[in-house]
């Protein structure tokens, strides 16, 4: 099953209440996927500065000494904030660069994500304490996509959950499962992406950062996609300054969308579409299967 | 008339209320995209909801006539076997599905798989249905003002399907056939009860060439691609 929903606020209107908004969507998938949730919201976004999210599953790492050591390591600032067991990073340092060096020298971590706006969390377990352990309700930006999960594909774990990242303040999260994702995997790899769990959706994130990096812009990334990835799915994908929407050409896994003036939402369930301010006037309908529908923020 | 709230009552008791009933008139409101709302009524209730609902609202809907004013979720009166199911917004796919009786309008777009495995039910969109609608129909009637979806009516046995705007594709066995009189009255009452205003002569009418109903050695080759694609 799993459970997806997805908020981009076209006007600074709703802003300070995006994190709250976001919350009670995701309270309303809870049923559709216990088994784990995950969220990532965008804002406090800053060209000179990016974001890492490390979910820390050594008891004894001590991140002011990572911090320390990649400092001398890289040669820039790096500070450190944690929320439970997730390590945020923020350094004037390339982030590629950054999560590189904690894949190789930081046992028991993984980077979530990384970019100028993205946070990124995500935890085994009731979508509804997910969002009240890493603070949902009260954080603020222009855009954030949830999911709640129920593992089909791969192991019930933290890193296994979603949303996945797919480069630089790039996430998307699924519904659905993917046929091909083995071989996918196997083809990014020698094209120099790696992987840090077996997921499907980590393949279909690594597949999309793979076209970005090559130059294609989001859309021509999911057009591709489209071919390529091979199965069912309904992803929701966030960017630093966009939304986008996509469903499998045979479109079994189920979609809605609304929109008003001011914000754009997709959810699996109208449900948590009928939480948001002025629904009533709301534009709302399913999204047609292979079709891509997405929004930038300019 | 009979007012149940859903934002203060729960919707086991409003369904449990509902499928209780007789007779009479009931509107619910606030109902926030419930799931199965109204479903199993079995008498001549007359059910007026508003605003949008979730998957599978009046299900299995025999004599009740329910209203939704707003949208609805996969699979609206799945399984109809009479009455009347009408809303005013857009529904999400599989509507009407397995319908063996009754009339379910839909005043805006439906989503694919509209009225699929049909047996007998009258559906009436006002807008467009998406790809695969009457997918395996076997009675039936689907009166589309729009535009159809891609495989229109794919492995059909019988049902008629009435398009005024253009279809994407024909699905495999779904031809278009000719528009007889009694076709034409048909569609006359079929748009006059559903509150459908449409000029009869614009529509044209698909359905089922037949030719799947033996197996041919010939089609050996084609048969096997059909499994490949419905195993995806």
């Amino acid at each position: 099953m799993c459970g997806i929903v997805g908020l981009f606020l076209k006007t600074q209107r709703h802003e300070p209440e995006l994190g709250r908004l976001t919350a009670l969507m995701l309270e309303q998938m809870r049923e559709r996927g216990p088994d784990s949730a995950g969220f990532a919201v965008y804002g406090d976004d800053r060209d000179d500065r990016t974001k890492l999210t490390v979910l820390s599953e050594g008891i004894n790492t001590d991140w002011g000494e990572v911090c320390s050591d990649l400092e001398i390591a890289l040669d820039g600032a790096v500070t450190h904030r944690m929320v439970l067991d997730h390590a945020i990073l923020e350094t004037e340092l390339d982030g590629t660069d950054v999560r590189q060096w904690i894949i190789k020298n930081v046992p028991k971590s993984t980077v979530l994500g990384s970019g100028h706006a993205i946070e990124l969390y995500k935890a085994v377990g009731d979508p509804r304490l997910v969002a009240e352990r890493y603070g949902l309700a009260d954080r603020t930006g222009t855009h954030a996509i949830a999911h709640t999960r129920m593992a089909t594909e791969s192991a019930v774990t933290t890193a296994g959950s979603h949303p996945f990242s797919t480069g630089k303040d790039s996430c998307l999260v699924h519904n659905g499962s993917l046929s091909n994702h083995n071989l996918l995997r196997e083809i990014l790899e020698s094209k120099g992406e790696s992987f840090q769990t077996e997921n499907d959706t980590e393949v279909a994130a690594g597949y999309l950062a793979w076209r970005l990096r090559e130059g294609d812009t989001l859309v021509e990334a999911l057009e591709r996609g489209l071919d390529e990835l091979d199965g069912f799915y309904t992803f929701c994908i966030g960017t630093r300054d966009g939304f986008a929407v996509v469903r499998d050409p045979i479109a079994c896994k189920p979609a809605v969308m609304a929109e008003t003036d001011d914000w754009v939402a997709m959810s699996s369930e109208y449900r948590a579409i009928a939480q948001l301010p002025d629904v009533g006037d709301a534009e709302v309908w399913e999204p047609e299967p292979a079709r891509i529908f997405a929004w930038s923020r300019t | 008339m009979t007012s149940l709230d859903l934002s203060t009552g729960s919707l086991r008791d409003v369904n449990a209320a509902l499928q209780a009933a007789e007779s009479g008139e009931f509107v619910i409101t606030h109902p926030q995209g419930a799931h199965a709302l109204a479903c199993g009524l079995n008498a001549s209730v007359e059910v007026k909801i508003e605003g949008p609902v979730g998957y599978y609202c009046a299900g299995m809907n025999q004599l009740a006539t329910v209203l939704v004013d707003g949208n609805a979720g996969t699979g609206l009166a799945e399984n109809i076997m009479s009455g009347s199911v009408t809303i005013t917004g857009n529904a999400g796919q599989s509507a009407a599905a397995t319908g063996h009786g009754g009339l379910v309008v839909i005043q805006g777009d439906a989503s694919a798989r509209c009225g699929i495995s049909m047996k007998g039910v009258d559906i009436v969109v006002g807008g467009n249905v998406g790809h695969m609608s009457a997918f395996m129909a076997q009675a039936g009637n689907l009166v589309v003002l729009g535009d159809a979806g891609d495989d229109l009516g794919d492995s059909i046995y019988e049902a008629r399907l009435f398009v005024r705007g253009t279809v994407a594709s024909l699905g495999a066995d779904c031809i278009e056939k000719e528009m007889r009189p009694e076709h034409l009255e048909f569609l006359t009452t079929c748009l006059t009860e559903s509150g459908m205003d449409a000029d009869v002569s614009d529509f044209r009418r698909y359905g089922s060439a037949r030719t799947l109903y033996n197996f041919q050695p010939d089609d050996v080759d084609a048969a096997s691609e059909s499994t490949e694609r419905s195993d995806g």
